[in-house]
């Protein structure tokens, strides 16, 4: 089985380590040999969280510089900071919906264009799946499931050798009562978004 | 119930490397389970703490948060000298603090499994320094463990205790983080019996170390020392896989790297790997054994050249004139984490195999981007007491701080962390600091910093009249490294009652005469203590009393009531934004705002504010 790298990248709360727990389950569900590696702890407090996700038989648990066949980024700014982890050939799936850092908000720098900086990525990746993710959460009625609709996307274009139903089923499982549905719900938006990206 | 007691074996699941050893220890019967909490430790204790107070009727063993790494070690040991099996963990920093009773410990040995967790953390991601803990096992003679991953971590943590048991010596468990905090299937086997009393027979020639005891116990630890060894010569945890006549000598991590690395080469055909899992005492034989097979050897090893000398000492002895390498210009770094590109470059270097990767992208064009370092939370209390503190000395005193959250007061615009080199050296440090410059001193601690220990140095401070100011944060828990209760909180980690151990009462005690508790967010009240404290001549303590905000709204939620900036009254000064630098406001056409989605109404920032502009949302109407 071919190897694939799934960097996950996001700000501390964006729900990033559980996007990648629930992949990494619905991996071994499927029966494909997966390692998944994450960083706690001091990193968290509003920090940037960065996690990985490797499919079909690597033993390593992280990614290295270059290395990354898919990033999955949760806010713009972090997916121009992570593209030391990408190749020419790497697919990008972002939101476009900024969360300025404090240093913005004090005026320490400015936060880049969003428009430039999509602009920026697409000519340097292989291919780049970009949308206002945060609204799809809003309109699936959890404005927390942003890792949802990102999971979709990832499952809509990243080619991944685990069945959508299995990911589902990890997500209903692990998913509070009241949050089903609108997990599902955000899943699939993100799954259209990115198929007709 | 949780997947961690399934009782039965077969069963396949993705755990975290630190939920790998909670089962691990679960299968091997574990009794008694001490720890202090610390990045990547923490899910261990954190876990047995869950599922104790999750299911108390499933679990058997007994579990605490202790006050620190020396007292769990020391708690641990009477426990396994008491005959239970008994597992300690810590962080590699912690190992510092508790490597007093370890050293002896291992002299007298243990009457039950004990296995000591060390989770080390090169590249620092939440650490103070990236100590190699490998020195320990050589330090203590103790035999050690060293897992690539979560499935190993859990068969190590099983054997830990048998292994211990066979030698009647702890055995240390060696993790980084990487494996920690990595997730990778896991198949149960059983639960093991849990043994959960136990009889302490008195041998005073044994467990009292004075100089004529000891002086015997050590070639007793030499004896056993000799024994681990022949176990770790013949264990199937240190495996050569692969053939070829090149060599690489590998442990921990690493191991999961140099194997997709001679994948990715197509190299498997042309090298030898030993892997060192029972990496201390080193299976010397085997070793001489390896290097006379091949013709030329890389030792991968994260952080400090500890293999690879003992196997050029090795090779000297025996004669042999093969060229071994691993640290050095163009090979491996003696600093930071190692990762599957440069492991599988560096082989490609050394073995002389070729290898067209992927190429970075050039980024160099890359527009400027702001910084996210971590921050503060909103309605943190600390940022309160970081403004009160400086409105009264202003930019000229000396902080001293601690490990915790509020280390993130380095950060500016508060910038009131001026030294930090461990847990409780703010309030050591400061004496040293006032009597060596002369200048005003305001140090900073956690409430479960102070307790974990800071109190002694509270005392060498007191009894020798040092001059200086130190700050309790008292939050009620253990924030950094995930709200765990700590002395001053009213439950123990067993759920059962106990007794609320006052901070005023233990600083009073101490022999402090000057301490004031404030409520940080009645900043004008905080600025007068604060100012009162300051003067003093000799030692005074403010106690900053207030919930972390993250903790209390888990324990009790009660609704947040965000506040707003009244736009016809803010005339732009700022200071709300520039002094507190609070994550819930931002700078728009000149003016602060607030989003009340990130707010939760701590009103800091309107006590600030010099138009009154700063008002609750719903005041606003």
């Amino acid at each position: 089985m071919k190897t694939q790298r799934i960097v996950n990248v996001g700000v501390g709360g964006q729900g990033n380590l559980l996007a990648s727990n629930l992949l990494g389950q619905a991996a071994l569900e499927a029966g494909v040999p997966v390692v998944v590696s994450e960083i706690h702890g001091m990193a968290q407090r509003g920090g940037v969280v960065e996690s990985a996700v490797l499919l079909g038989g690597a033993k390593s648990p992280i990614v290295s510089d270059a290395e990354a066949d898919i990033i999955v980024s949760f806010e713009p700014v972090e997916t121009l900071r992570i593209l030391n982890k990408a190749h020419k050939g790497t697919l990008v799936i972002t939101n476009t919906r900024p969360l300025p850092p404090f240093t913005v908000a004090i005026g320490q720098a400015p936060y880049p264009k969003p428009d430039e900086a999509i602009k920026f990525i697409k000519k340097k990746v292989g291919r780049l799946v970009a949308f206002d993710g945060q609204e799809l959460a809003e309109k699936a009625k959890n404005p927390l499931s942003l890792n949802m609709v990102l999971l979709g996307a990832l499952f809509a274009v990243g080619e991944l050798p685990v069945p959508v139903k299995t990911m589902k089923k990890m997500i209903k499982q692990n998913s509070k009562e009241r949050f089903v549905e609108a997990n599902l719900k955000a899943f699939d938006l993100g799954f259209q978004a990115a198929a007709g990206n | 119930m949780d997947k961690l007691l399934t009782p039965s074996a077969g069963q396949t699941h993705l755990l975290l490397g630190n939920e790998a050893i909670v089962r691990g220890a679960l299968e091997a019967g574990v009794a008694f389970a001490t720890c202090y909490p610390g990045t990547p430790s923490s899910e261990v204790p954190d876990t047995l703490y869950r599922l104790r107070k999750e299911s108390p009727d499933k679990v058997k063993y007994y579990f605490e948060y202790s006050t620190n790494e020396k007292v769990a070690m020391e708690c641990a040991a009477g426990a396994a000298v008491g005959g239970l099996r008994t597992l300690c963990t810590m962080k590699h920093v912690g190992l510092n603090v508790a490597a007093d009773p370890l050293m002896t410990l291992a002299y007298t040995g243990v009457n039950a499994g004990m296995v000591v967790l060390t989770a080390d953390d090169p590249s620092l991601f939440s650490s103070q320094n990236e100590q190699d803990n490998r020195f320990y096992a050589r330090l203590s003679g103790l035999p050690m463990l060293e897992p690539a991953g979560p499935a190993e971590l859990k068969a190590m943590t099983v054997y830990g205790f048998k292994l211990s048991e066979e030698l009647g010596l702890p055995v240390l468990l060696r993790t980084t983080t990487r494996v920690n905090h990595a997730r990778e299937s896991v198949t149960f086997a059983p639960l093991g019996k849990v043994k959960t009393k136990a009889e302490f027979k008195k041998n005073p020639f044994r467990f009292v170390t004075v100089p004529a005891v000891s002086r015997q116990l050590h070639l007793k630890l030499l004896k056993s020392y000799e024994q681990a060894q022949a176990i770790s010569e013949a264990s199937d945890l240190n495996p050569i896989t692969g053939k070829g006549k090149l060599g690489v000598i590998v442990s921990g991590v690493s191991a999961n790297y140099v194997q997709d690395a001679l994948d990715d080469l197509g190299a498997k055909n042309q090298v030898k790997v030993l892997k060192l899992g029972l990496s201390w005492p080193l299976p010397e034989k085997k070793i001489v054994k390896f290097l006379k097979a091949v013709e030329k050897v890389l030792v991968v090893e994260e952080l400090e050249p500890i293999v690879e000398q003992a196997v050029k000492a090795l090779a000297q002895q025996n004669r042999l004139d093969l060229p071994i390498a691993g640290k050095g210009p163009g090979l491996f770094s003696r600093a930071y984490e190692y990762n599957p590109r440069l492991v599988r470059d560096v082989i490609a270097h050394y073995f002389g195999f070729k290898y067209k990767g992927t190429t970075a992208l050039k980024l160099d064009d890359t527009p400027n981007l702001p910084g996210r370092p971590p921050n503060l939370c909103p309605g943190c209390p600390h940022r309160a007491t970081y403004y009160a503190v400086k409105q009264v000395v202003g930019d000229q005193a000396i902080h001293p701080t601690d490990i915790g959250c509020y280390t993130l007061g380095l950060l500016p615009p508060i910038s009131m962390a001026d030294f930090v080199i461990c847990m409780g050296s703010s309030v050591s440090s400061s004496g040293g600091l006032n009597r060596a410059t002369g200048k005003k001193v305001v140090s900073f601690i956690g409430d479960s910093t102070f307790f974990h220990s800071g109190i002694t140095g509270l005392i060498n401070a007191v009894h020798n009249n040092h001059d200086f100011t130190l700050v309790i944060l008292d939050n009620g828990t253990t924030a950094m490294t995930g709200h765990q209760p700590n002395p001053g909180v009213d439950t123990t980690a067993m759920g059962d009652p106990t007794t609320h151990i006052d901070l005023e009462g233990v600083v009073r005690g101490l022999g402090v005469t000057h301490v004031t508790t404030i409520k940080p967010f009645k900043v004008r009240a905080s600025i007068e203590a604060i100012k009162e404290a300051v003067d003093h001549k000799g030692v005074s303590v403010i106690i900053s009393k207030e919930i972390c905000p993250l903790f209390g709204r888990r324990i009790a939620p009660k609704s947040r009531k965000p506040f707003q900036v009244n736009l016809d009254k803010c005339k732009g000064h700022l200071d709300c934004i520039n002094k507190v630098a609070c994550p819930a406001m931002f700078k728009e056409e000149g003016k602060a705002r607030i989003n009340p989605l990130q707010c939760i109404g701590c009103a800091l920032c309107a006590q600030i504010c010099p138009e009154n502009a700063i008002l609750p949302v719903k005041a606003e109407g």
